[in-house]
């Protein structure tokens, strides 16, 4: 660089200060914030997205459009004019739109810039954060043992420890920093040593399980498994904030009932009729075999078009009603896309009977993807109301 | 460093710039990194002030020039000194043109009328002051949060195009009260009317009138916010102003464009022919450089659906002083902008010369050339550089409860508002006047429309 430069560049306090930073990209990165600030607001839309789940993903991708600042303009005219240059004489047509498609965009002047399309990637994490604090859902409570426990957890250093708990690359680094001092011992003294500390920190209750029952009689149609799908995905979400860890169940059933794991589960189709007893029967045997409900926060989600056979009324609801007294919660999905019956069907009536009782169920209609949300928003609330109620 | 032996030619061609006639204040040279070229071409200036916009023209800059598109050998900026930044990739050639080019604009920038009147109320050191915008904002990012500021951003640069050139920089606020009526004459008649009935007779001074905010339609919505926005706060007012400021800076370079880049071309082809003090091999190649910055159309292409200003001014002015000579050349170019330079000097055989020709776009994408019409082609080549290149909208009446009333003038602009637009603008307005804000435009049938924000 020339003197003559140097003494250009001193003006700004720094010499080439533009190889410090890109202004182009800080900008870029705001512009990144608020393109998740405004996917963050739409929420809803996004989440109720079929392809959301994907297996074991741990982001999303949503496509969208580049923010615009926008100005004061004129209407787009019926009839754009420009000028141009070349060989070209009055009345020539120079793009027509039955032969040429591309051209139409653009304007005189190159004015529309071409749209640009971003692929976000958002973790899921984030989106069950905004969910919660978006919704004010308040944090489930656990009703089997302690709602919040404590436990120990690495927090900071101290001159003093036992020797297990020594952290060499810690005191090292005291050591390194010491010997800048001059005249100061070259060798560890015991004012390097650093020992890790050990802080109480308090932990989610522990151990939960939540069973997905699916209808998958041939009356549930792909679409309704679907919803029935991306609703579970998000209670997964929502519960595993809850729990340190979370075990889940798949049962699907028709006329019988079979456990399946997750990756199944969402792909199996059946036929005939629908016996929800036969469901809630192999959650109950599981729940017996494997969990003691008196050690685990039981949930149950079930997902159905709630066309039960009347003649199973007394059979399901003996079943629903053992398993509510030792769930958490049981919340009950009606998807009936087409048609709503607004939980006015056999298994609508059966969770409504039970819910008379005072035990903690609840039900909700979707219908459509944009349901999926306010499901989600209907069972956590309701559930950590029945909770606090009881506790 | 590449440039390094260009940087021997700077002064040599400096003397032969002055010894033909230009007359320059001193320009920094300063070789740079593409990078930080685009990032000029982005800002407009070398620090301004951050905004999420400019990211996104970012963007899309760095995908043009991924493409291939577009390559940027200098950006200069007006000043005393001005400061000339060159691409580090520039081979010695196109470094030589560009100083040469360089000197033109400077040249242009000191003599133009419109370059000087701007100069003198912006001040010499635009650069510097936009520098000093940036960290001005920077520092309200830090005391206000970057939400509040950005707020404030949103709307000031929503409207930097729509300032009132024609007014000073430095406006005073409206008179309070309107003009006082003149004292009636003290004549005989007066003395003796006063006389039957002295309270009557004085009641006309006592009551002075408010004036009305604004007194007549105000073009300078960022003045005008800055100004009297009811609820403000100073550091917000001096965002306005900042960027008003930097809008008195663009708007010569804007509306002298086609002059501009014309007599730098000029200039930097002229120079070079004259310097025989450029090995020949170097010269060639900065010919052969300016015959593709000149260049009207692209070499792929028989016909270009826009103009390129560099050509169209090269051409002008070669014209102009073959026919008229370098003195009244000198003179028009000190006195006109486009709009002028436009409509006196592109002839009819100039433009026939060109082979230039209005063109009509139809929503269906059909593209057709249309008959040849001298004064249309000017006003076609024109129309978009009218006010700024915005609409033009204007602040007509501030309401007893704090309504901003603004109004398009549908007629002078020939159609009406894009409306989703000029809503999501008077919400960027409303969030600063903290009180309404409507519009009035038209739909597409000409029937007149409000919007509001509120």
């Amino acid at each position: 660089m020339s003197e003559r430069s140097d003494n250009n560049t001193s003006a700004f306090g720094l010499s080439k200060w533009y190889e410090l930073f890109s202004r182009g990209a800080r900008d870029w990165l705001r512009h990144d914030e608020k393109v998740r600030e405004s996917v963050r607001q739409h929420l809803p839309q996004i989440i109720a997205g079929a392809d959301v789940i994907n297996h074991g993903a741990r982001t999303v991708r949503v496509p969208v459009r580049m923010l615009e600042h926008y100005h004061f303009r004129l209407r787009r005219p019926e009839e754009a004019q420009g000028v141009g240059q070349g060989n070209a004489k009055p009345g020539d047509v120079l793009a027509d739109p039955s032969r040429d498609q591309g051209s139409h965009d653009k304007g005189p002047g190159g004015r529309d810039e071409g749209e640009i399309q971003l692929l976000l990637e958002i973790k899921i994490d984030d989106i069950v954060d905004w969910l919660w604090e978006e919704m004010q859902l308040p944090n489930l409570k656990a009703r089997i043992g302690p709602s919040e426990e404590t436990d120990w957890i690495r927090e900071g250093w101290d001159r003093r420890g036992a020797r297990s708990r020594l952290d060499r690359r810690r005191s090292f680094k005291e050591l390194v920093k010491r010997r800048g001092v001059p005249g100061s011992p070259q060798t560890f003294t015991d004012e390097d040593l650093r020992y890790r500390q050990l802080a109480r920190r308090r932990q989610p209750a522990v151990h939960a399980v939540v069973f997905f029952l699916l209808d998958v009689s041939g009356s549930m149609s792909d679409r309704d498994r679907k919803l029935a799908k991306t609703f579970f995905f998000w209670v997964v979400q929502g519960l595993r904030r809850a729990y340190r860890s979370l075990e889940t169940v798949f049962v699907a059933h028709t006329t019988e009932a079979w456990e399946f794991s997750e990756n199944e589960f969402f792909q199996v189709t059946g036929t005939g009729g629908t016996v929800a007893s036969t469901g809630l029967a192999k959650v109950r045997e599981i729940i017996d075999q494997r969990f003691n409900p008196g050690r685990s926060n039981i949930y149950l989600f079930y997902a159905s078009d709630g066309d039960n056979s009347v003649s199973d009324h007394a059979e399901a609801r003996s079943l629903l009603e053992s398993i509510a007294r030792d769930a958490c919660f049981s919340g009950y999905v009606e998807v009936s896309s087409g048609l709503s019956r607004h939980l006015a069907t056999e298994t609508g009536r059966l969770f409504s009977e039970i819910a008379s009782e005072g035990l903690p169920v609840g039900s909700y209609v979707l219908n459509d993807y944009d349901d999926v949300w306010g499901a989600v928003r209907h069972f956590f609330t309701a559930e950590n109301e029945a909770i606090g109620g009881t506790a | 460093m590449s440039g390094g032996s260009w940087q021997d030619y700077v002064k040599r061609l400096e003397e032969l710039a002055t010894s033909e006639g230009l007359r320059f204040h001193p320009v920094d040279f300063e070789a740079v990194p593409d990078s930080f070229m685009m990032e000029i071409a982005v800002y407009g200036l070398p620090v301004r002030m951050p905004h999420w916009s400019f990211g996104v023209r970012y963007i899309y800059q760095l995908i043009q020039r991924h493409m291939g598109h577009s390559r940027l050998f200098e950006v200069v900026f007006p000043g005393n000194p001005g400061h000339a930044y060159l691409s580090e990739s520039n081979g010695l050639a196109e470094n030589v043109l560009v100083t040469a080019h360089v000197l033109g604009h400077a040249d242009f920038s000191r003599n133009n009328l419109l370059f000087r009147r701007c100069q003198e109320q912006v001040s010499e050191h635009i650069v510097e002051h936009a520098a000093s915008h940036a960290r001005q904002i920077q520092q309200a990012i830090e005391l206000y949060g970057m939400h509040r500021v950005e707020t404030v951003l949103d709307a000031a640069l929503a409207l930097e195009q729509h300032i009132d050139i024609d007014l000073p920089l430095r406006r005073e606020r409206y008179p309070e009260y309107l003009e006082e009526p003149k004292p009636p004459v003290d004549d005989d008649f007066r003395r003796r009317f006063a006389a039957l009935d002295p309270v009557s007779a004085d009641t006309g001074t006592e009551t002075r009138r408010r004036a009305p905010v604004p007194p007549h339609p105000e073009r300078d919505l960022l003045w005008f916010i800055a100004n009297y926005a009811p609820e403000m706060e100073s550091w917000e007012r001096d965002i306005f102003l900042a960027v008003r400021e930097e809008s008195f800076y663009f708007y010569p370079v804007f509306a002298t464009q086609i002059m501009n880049e014309g007599w730098a071309s000029y200039w930097h082809a002229r120079l070079l022919r004259e310097a025989d003090f450029i090995p020949q091999q170097a010269y060639v190649d900065a010919i052969k450089c300016h015959s593709d910055v000149v260049r009207p159309i692209a070499a792929d292409q028989q016909i270009a659906l826009s103009i390129n200003p560099y050509h169209l001014g090269f051409s002008m002015w070669e014209k102009i002083i073959e026919d008229q000579g370098l003195e009244a050349a000198r003179r028009i170019m000190e006195l006109d902008d486009d709009f002028s330079f436009v409509r006196n000097y592109l002839t009819r055989d100039l433009a026939e010369e060109l082979g230039l020709f209005r063109f009509s776009v139809r929503g269906n994408g059909q593209i057709k050339v249309l008959e040849h019409d001298l004064p249309a082609l000017h006003e076609s080549l024109l129309a978009p550089k009218y006010n700024f290149g915005a609409p033009t909208v204007r602040a007509t009446h501030v309401r007893v409860d704090g309504t901003l009333e603004l109004e398009h003038d549908h007629e002078t602009d020939g159609r009406g508002l894009d409306i989703e637009r000029s809503r999501k603008v008077l919400e960027y307005i409303q969030r600063v006047w903290r009180r309404p804000v409507l519009l009035r435009t038209v739909d597409q049938n000409g029937s007149g429309l409000e919007l509001t924000a509120s």
